[in-house]
Formats: C-alpha cells, structure tokens, sequence
C-alpha cells in the first residue's frame, strides 16, 4: 500500500518532490480527496496530501484578492467570502454527492485543478479566468511562481491557465491567489414551463443575447431556468425586459425570489438532477449552446432512456445513461460529432474509467503538444500519473 | 538594448531565403528593398528600430505554415506581426529573422448571434469586430486604447486590456477558440464556440506569450450585448490619497464600475488644455468612474458613487448629463497621452501594475525619484485595477536624459514589484521590460518558463530576443539532474 506524505510547509513540499524526483516515486496528490472518484484511476507509490498546507494567507475585500494554501477547503475560502459580500463568482460546484461522496468536501484549489465551474461560468468565467498566480512546486522539485496578486498582468507566460484544468499532474501547488467578487444583493429566477428542449435553448439564447445581463440559464425537468443578480431595483427592471422579450415562446412563467433561486442554482450547479440514480453514468458535454438538443437527440436515437439537462445556455449538458462496462463513450462522443466541444466520463465506475478515455481524445498534433508541455513541467511523470487519460 | 547577435551564415543566405520565400507567397508578397521594409522597421515602441531580414505578407493557412515549416527546417527566425501597435517591442524586427505580417488575414469569417461569437481573422482590428456587429447591439469588449488600429491576433499575442477590463475581463478572458500554427507547420484548433478545454489550456497558455509559441491564423470571439445605459461621473479631491480612498471604497463597497480611471494633476491640466473636457483644474486627483448597464441600476449606482466620494472628501462631483457629455469627460482621458505630448518632446509610458491599497504610497515614492533623476512624470491609471500608467517627460535628442528616463522607468518598475504588483499589466514584456525579468522572477520561475517555451519552439526561432533576458538552449533546460542519495525529507510526516 502507498505511504502518505504531508508536508506542513513549503520547505517540506519541496523536499518531498524533490525526493520523488530522485526515486522516480509517483505521488498521488490530493487535498481532501473528493474527487478521487473521478479521472482515470491511478497507481501511485506515495499520497501527497496537501491538508497541512491549509488556511487564508491574506484577504483584503477592496482589493478582490484572497491568497491561500493548497490544501484550504473550500468551504472556509467561502464562508469568509460571505462575511464580506464576497463570493467566488465562477460558483464552484459540490460534485461530493454526485460521485458518491459526502456534500461540503473539497478544496478551493482541487477546483482549480478540474477547471470546475457552475452555472455562472457562462456570465463570469470559468475557475481558470479567477486564478490570478500561484506558487509552487514543479515535477524537478524546483519551487517557482507565475503571475501574481494583481488584477492586470501579462508578465511572461499566464501558467496559471495552464494549471487551471491540469488535474494535478503539471505541478503541486502551494500559494494561490484568487480573484473574487461582491454577492449579489438579491438572486431572482424566471422561469418557463413546458418547452422543448429547442425552444427552450432558443429562449435561452435570446435571454443571453438580450441586455438584460441573465447570469444563469438552464433547462432541466421540463422547467427553463433564467437567473438574474444585482441591487433590487435592476433585477427588478430586468426581470420585466426579459419577460417582454420571451413572451413570444408562449410558455407559462412563474418568478422565483432570492431563497428559492438560491436553492434551484445550487441543485444544478451540484447536478442533482442527474444524482438520484446511483447506477447511472454521468457524462458532461461541453458544445455551442445552440448545439445541445441536437447533440442530446443523436444521443437518445441510439439510447432512448438517455437523461439530459442543459446548463450554459444549452452548452451544457449534463447527460445520465444506463449502466454498461464501457460507459457508452463510443456512442456519446459519435452524437457530439462534428459539432465541436468535448465529452468527459464524470461519474462511472473505476473499472469502466480505467477502461475508456475518461477526457476527451485530442488531434494527434495536440496531443503530442499536449505530452511536451507536462514533460516541460513534470518529466518524470511523477503528479497523479495518467489521471488525464 | 542589447539584441541576440547576428547569424552571419543567415545573412550570407539572404538570397536564397528570399526566393524560398517567394516560392511560398507569390508576387507582392514576399519585400525585400529597404523602402518596401521601411514601415516594418518599428512597432509602436518606436525608439527603437531595426530592418527585418525580409518581409513576407501571406494570405492563406498553407502558406503560414510553409513559412514556417521552412524556417524550422532552415533554422530561420520568425518575427510574427499584426498591425505593429505594441508598445513593448513585441512585433520590433531582428535582422536575421523574417518579418511575418498578418496583415492579409483581415476579413471576418462568420458571426453567431444565437451562440454570441464571431470567427475572424487575424489581422481584423479590435474595433473591427465591434464595427461588424453593433448595428445588432453587440460589441467586443475588450478595448485597448489602439483599438482602432491593433489587431485581434496581436490582442490574443499580448493579452491586451483597455479601461473596461475589471468589469469585462481581458482578451483571454473573451476569447472562445483560435486556429494556430505551429513551427513545424502543423496547424492546431484550440477551443472553437463551446466553453473550456478537454485538456491542458493551450489557448489560455497562448494568450498573451507575446508571439513565441505560434502564430495565430483564426481567433473565435465572445461577443456582448451593448449595455443598455452607460453614465460617466467625474470626482475631484484635493489630495491623491482622497482618490485613491474612493476607489477602495467604490469596490469595497461591491459596486464594479465599468470602468474607473484615475489622473494626477498635471496629467488633468494638460488633458483640459489639449481637449476641454471640462475637466477641474484645482484638484489632486481626478476620478472618472463609469457606470453601465439597465438604466434604473446606472442611477441607483451614480447616487451611491457620489455618495461614497461626498463622504471622502470630493470637492467636485459632476454626472454626465447625456451621451455627448459622456463621451467629452472621456475624451479627455483618452487624450491623456497626445495631450502629454504637447508638453514635452518625448515621454516614456510604463505600465505596472499594483495592489490598489498601495496606489498612494506609489505615487508618493515616484514623485521622489522624479527629483532624483531631474524628469518629470505624469500619471494616468486604470485605478480599479491597480495598472498605473506613469509618463515619464524626458528630450530624446539628450542622450543623457534618454538614459536617464530608462533608468527612472527601472525604478518604477521595481518598486510596482516590491509593493507587490508587476512589471507589465497590459503592454507586454516584449524587448522594453525583458531585462527586468529578474526583479519578478526567480531564475528557476524563468527556466520553467524557457521550458514551456521549448515545448512550442525547441530552437527559439520564434521572436527571438524578446520576453526573456536570457536564452537557454532547450537541450541544457531539458536536462534532469537528479539529486541521489538526498536524506529523504526527514521531517515531514510520514503514515
């Protein structure tokens, strides 16, 4: 069985990669672990836990900056965000119950590392668009740094971008800095019952394209959903705008107010439309929002117990199928076809993830550019090895 | 500034290149007399200047990645170009490299109302976008203040800003897709109409690598909607502390302003004097603080603003009355520069970036160093975002004062780091800042950075000379030193 390293600080990251590299020892690198479910399985020689480089390093609201260790969990960067009106506006799901696991676990930077982001992310950007620098260590254990705490700044490469989304396997992290927002003062949603998947897409599309600065647009058991946020009197306003402009789709609407939006956005965001079914594999498939019916209706010619819910304007779809030993990857990513987008294996059993590419295949020419950038960073290939596979 | 030196063997090879070249891109294509490369021999940082090897303007795919391929093969250095506005030398020649110009990719391919993007080339200008769909209310909303003639591939090369950044993001945040090629002529899609990467993000690691991983051929858009209002309110305070204060407590206070400018009284006197905006001329400094969006939210917002700058001491408050009016208080701080210009023969614009909480302290210490080195400076800032533009007045036609302005530039430039910001928030590192790198970086943060570089680019044949201070070959970077028998961590607790 793996041992498990834990570092307390930067020095003893450091040593500790630095003693990996020299053994060559894979390091299986996690904060709390609650995605562990997700990703290709991996076998490592050590667990590089990341809890003991925990806690708020520096947080000034009028600055809309808060540095932090790796291994905080997210819950802590958020409850201190909310005792200033403050919130990380890229709205980071909690995939726990969805994977099987527990609600609340999880660190701010493992949502980082998946590029993970909820319904805003079409309004405020993805988690990669929040992530301002960071330290830490590289697979030579070299300690180095990219960007900074500042909201402009183009000096040398944006690595950052690079780390957001890399899973853990390009380098460990330490330090991050992270942009954050205010709150919103009050959460409204409108919503449409009745529509087709198409016509609701459409509406949704309308809604985006309108001034009315819609922050949430989703469509899920028959209800499309539109989320406006600001000061009273804006959503106020908007709220009668975007009633004006969707009139014509003919569907009954009804308005939430700021609990129940609340509450609504949270259960799409941790995808719990899709949670009950515990047997079911879950596929998440990004593609132009207009594409999304359509990418669901190839989808459901082959499998017709497929279920769909749409998020991003329709360039989400959040996909559950049945049970089956190779997660139907073949027929999912055929219906994405040439659309354009990508297909990851978000809830499966280990053996059907060990068995399919979990994360969409690329072109070779990117794929092999793709091999060259991890080997620039780690060229042992010692952080969570194949997990991107 | 010291530039890598000269190939000879390339320069003997000249010739050759050139009808390589010409074999490549047919007729006007490929320039090779000194009056025709001329135009090409500065970008906007136009101190400093250079004749290109040659010059070749291809207008397809293939032929960028002929080019290209070419040059990896021959071991020929590629200087890619937009429109040449960079004021950081991002797109300056290198005598023995090719200037490649994507001047010719200038048409826009497609625009997607129902998935807000538009597909376009290159070498389409920043306000071109705009240009092409704001007759259905759209806009792209990135707007450096060369936006009439930078182009969207040099926007995605230096990750370009503009004064609506803390509320609308910069390029890489706008940016949905790109087509690029690389050296060795392969041509790659990153991206496309949908959201986020299936794999490690190339494009976002492609935004703003100044020109050394690749050359961009396509760009995807995210285009907005126009907001429905938008309403400027100039703020007056007798004391730069005042200001700075207000722009702390504009945002504590969760209110994200369009845009949020900042101008010291000199920079206030000569914009008033070059283009009469109106603005107060017995101020410290000057807010302007721009508010968008449905029209009931703009003056809820003009009224909490006023309010907030009221309690801190403004002496003057004034609210746009109208579009016109709007337009006017921004012409002045668009001006700002030109209107610099009238004052002195030459100026130097640098471009920082700092936390905001230490603005004051900022300024202060610039005004010390301007006694020091006998040069005046003037600043203009994008104050919600902490990226200072400081203007330092110097006369080229001094050498003394020339070197003089570069050393106080330095000096600027370092305290933005020791307060905790960078060296560059929007124009680049290019050949300007490349060799302050140190101040920043680490030796170590820098070869991981050489490293990336190497992965694109394993010769360094792309814009050379720029960004880092100094190259290594990607060979001796590549090496792995592995540190035996190190006493494995005998702190760290093991389970």
């Amino acid at each position: 069985m793996a041992g498990t390293l834990r570092p307390r600080d930067a020095k003893e990251l450091r040593q500790a990669i630095e003693w990996a590299s020299s053994e060559g020892a894979t390091l299986d690198v996690r904060g709390e672990g609650s995605k562990l479910a997700l990703g290709k399985p991996m076998v490592c020689d050590q667990v590089l836990d990341l809890s003991g480089l925990a806690g708020i390093v520096d947080y000034a609201p009028e600055e809309l900056v808060v540095t932090l260790r790796a291994g905080t969990p997210l819950r802590e960067v958020e409850a201190l965000l909310a005792q200033r009106n403050q919130m990380l506006a890229f709205e980071p799901p909690d995939l726990g119950p969805l994977l099987g696991g527990e609600p609340g676990r999880g660190t701010l930077v493992g949502a980082l590392m998946g590029n993970l982001a909820g319904p805003r992310r079409l309004a405020a950007g993805a988690a990669r668009d929040h992530l301002l620098g960071f330290s830490g260590v590289n697979g030579r254990g070299e300690a180095f740094k990219s960007g900074g705490k500042v909201m402009k700044n183009v000096t040398g490469y944006d690595l950052s971008k690079l780390l957001a989304g890399s899973w853990g396997t390009l380098a460990v992290l330490d330090e991050v800095s992270v942009k954050v927002l205010p709150a919103p003062d009050q959460t409204r949603t409108l919503l449409l019952r009745g529509l087709t998947d198409e016509a609701a897409v459409q509406a949704m599309c309308a809604a985006m394209g309108s001034p009315h600065e819609v922050s949430g647009a989703a469509h899920a058991d028959g209800k499309t959903a539109l989320r406006l946020e600001g000061v009273a009197p804006s959503v106020e306003a908007r709220l009668k705008g975007l009633r004006d402009i969707l009139a014509v789709a003919g569907a009954a609407m009804q308005e939430l107010g700021t609990l129940e939006s609340r509450a609504l956005w949270r259960e799409l965001r941790d995808v719990q439309p899709l949670a009950g079914d515990r047997d079911s594999i879950v596929w998440r498939i990004s593609c132009p929002p207009t594409e999304g019916p359509a990418v669901v209706a190839r989808l459901r010619a082959r499998r017709p117990s497929a279920k769909a819910f749409y998020d991003w304007s329709g360039g989400l779809v959040w996909l559950a199928l049945p049970s089956s030993s190779n997660g139907d990857h073949m027929i999912v990513r055929s219906a994405l076809g040439a659309t354009g987008g990508h297909a990851a294996l978000i809830r499966a059993p280990e053996a059907v993830r060990a068995a399919v590419p979990v994360f969409q295949p690329q072109p070779a020419a990117l794929a092999t550019l793709s091999a060259r950038v991890k080997e620039s960073f780690d060229p042992r290939r010692l952080f969570n090895p194949g997990r991107m596979g | 500034m010291e530039m890598p030196p000269l190939d000879p063997a390339i320069l003997a090879r000249r010739s050759e290149i050139v009808a390589a070249l010409r074999a490549i891109v047919p007729g006007e294509g490929v320039i090779d007399d000194l009056d025709g490369m001329r135009p090409y021999e500065c970008d906007a940082l136009s101190a400093y200047r250079q004749m290109p090897l040659v010059v070749v303007l291809p207008e397809t795919v293939p032929q960028v990645s002929a080019i290209l391929r070419y040059c990896q093969d021959n071991k020929v250095k590629v200087v890619p170009r937009g429109a040449g506005t960079s004021l950081s030398g991002g797109s300056m020649p290198v005598g023995d490299a090719i200037l490649l110009g994507l001047g010719k990719f200038n048409r826009v391919l497609e625009i997607d109302y129902a998935n807000r993007c538009a597909r376009v080339q290159p070498g389409v200008t920043n306000l071109g976008i705009t240009k092409a769909v704001e007759h259905e209310g759209f806009y792209y909303a990135p707007d450096p203040s060369s936006q009439i003639a930078c182009s969207i591939g040099g926007n995605v090369a230096e990750n370009s800003g503009g004064v609506h950044c803390l509320k609308y993001g910069l390029t890489t945040n706008n940016l949905l897709g790109i087509e690029m090629v690389l050296m060795t002529g392969e041509v790659v899609r990153l991206g496309g109409k949908h959201l986020d990467s299936e794999g490690y993000d190339l494009m976002g690691l492609m935004t703003g690598s100044e020109g050394l991983l690749g050359v961009v051929t396509e760009v995807t858009v995210r285009l907005l909607r126009k907001p429905s209002t938008a309403r400027a309110v100039l703020l007056g305070f007798p004391t730069e502390a005042g200001a700075a204060d207000c722009v702390a407590a504009v945002i504590a206070s969760g209110i994200i302003p369009g845009g949020m400018e900042m101008m010291d009284k000199d920079a206030v006197k000569c914009a008033e004097a070059y283009v009469g905006a109106g603005y107060p001329l017995d101020v410290e400094g000057l807010l302007i603080v721009e508010l968008d969006g449905p029209p009931i939210e703009v003056d809820y917002l003009v009224e909490r603003v006023a309010e907030i700058a009221r309690e801190r001491g403004a002496t003057t408050v004034r609210v746009s009355r109208d579009e016109q009016e709007r337009v006017l208080f921004w012409a002045g701080r668009k001006a700002a520069f030109p209107a610099v210009g009238q004052i002195t023969p030459d100026y130097m614009c640098l471009d920082g970036s700092v936390p905001r909480g230490r603005l004051v302290e900022v300024l202060a210490k610039m005004r010390e160093m301007s006694k020091k080195h006998g040069l005046r400076v003037v600043n203009v800032f994008h104050a919600g975002d902490g990226n200072l533009h400081p203007l330092i007045l110097f006369d080229a036609n001094d050498p003394s004062e020339l070197k003089r302005a570069e050393e106080f530039g330095a000096d600027i430039l370092r305290l933005c780091v020791q307060v905790g910001g960078v060296l560059t928030g929007e124009h680049g590192v290019g050949i300007e800042k490349r060799d302050l790198m140190g101040e920043q970086f680490t030796e170590i943060d820098l070869d991981q950075q050489m490293r990336v570089k190497c992965a694109f680019d394993p010769d360094h044949l792309l814009n050379p000379g720029k960004v880092f201070p100094k190259l290594r070959r990607c060979a001796e970077l590549g090496r792995l030193v592995v540190h035996q028998n190190k006493i494995p961590f005998p702190d760290i607790p093991r389970f």
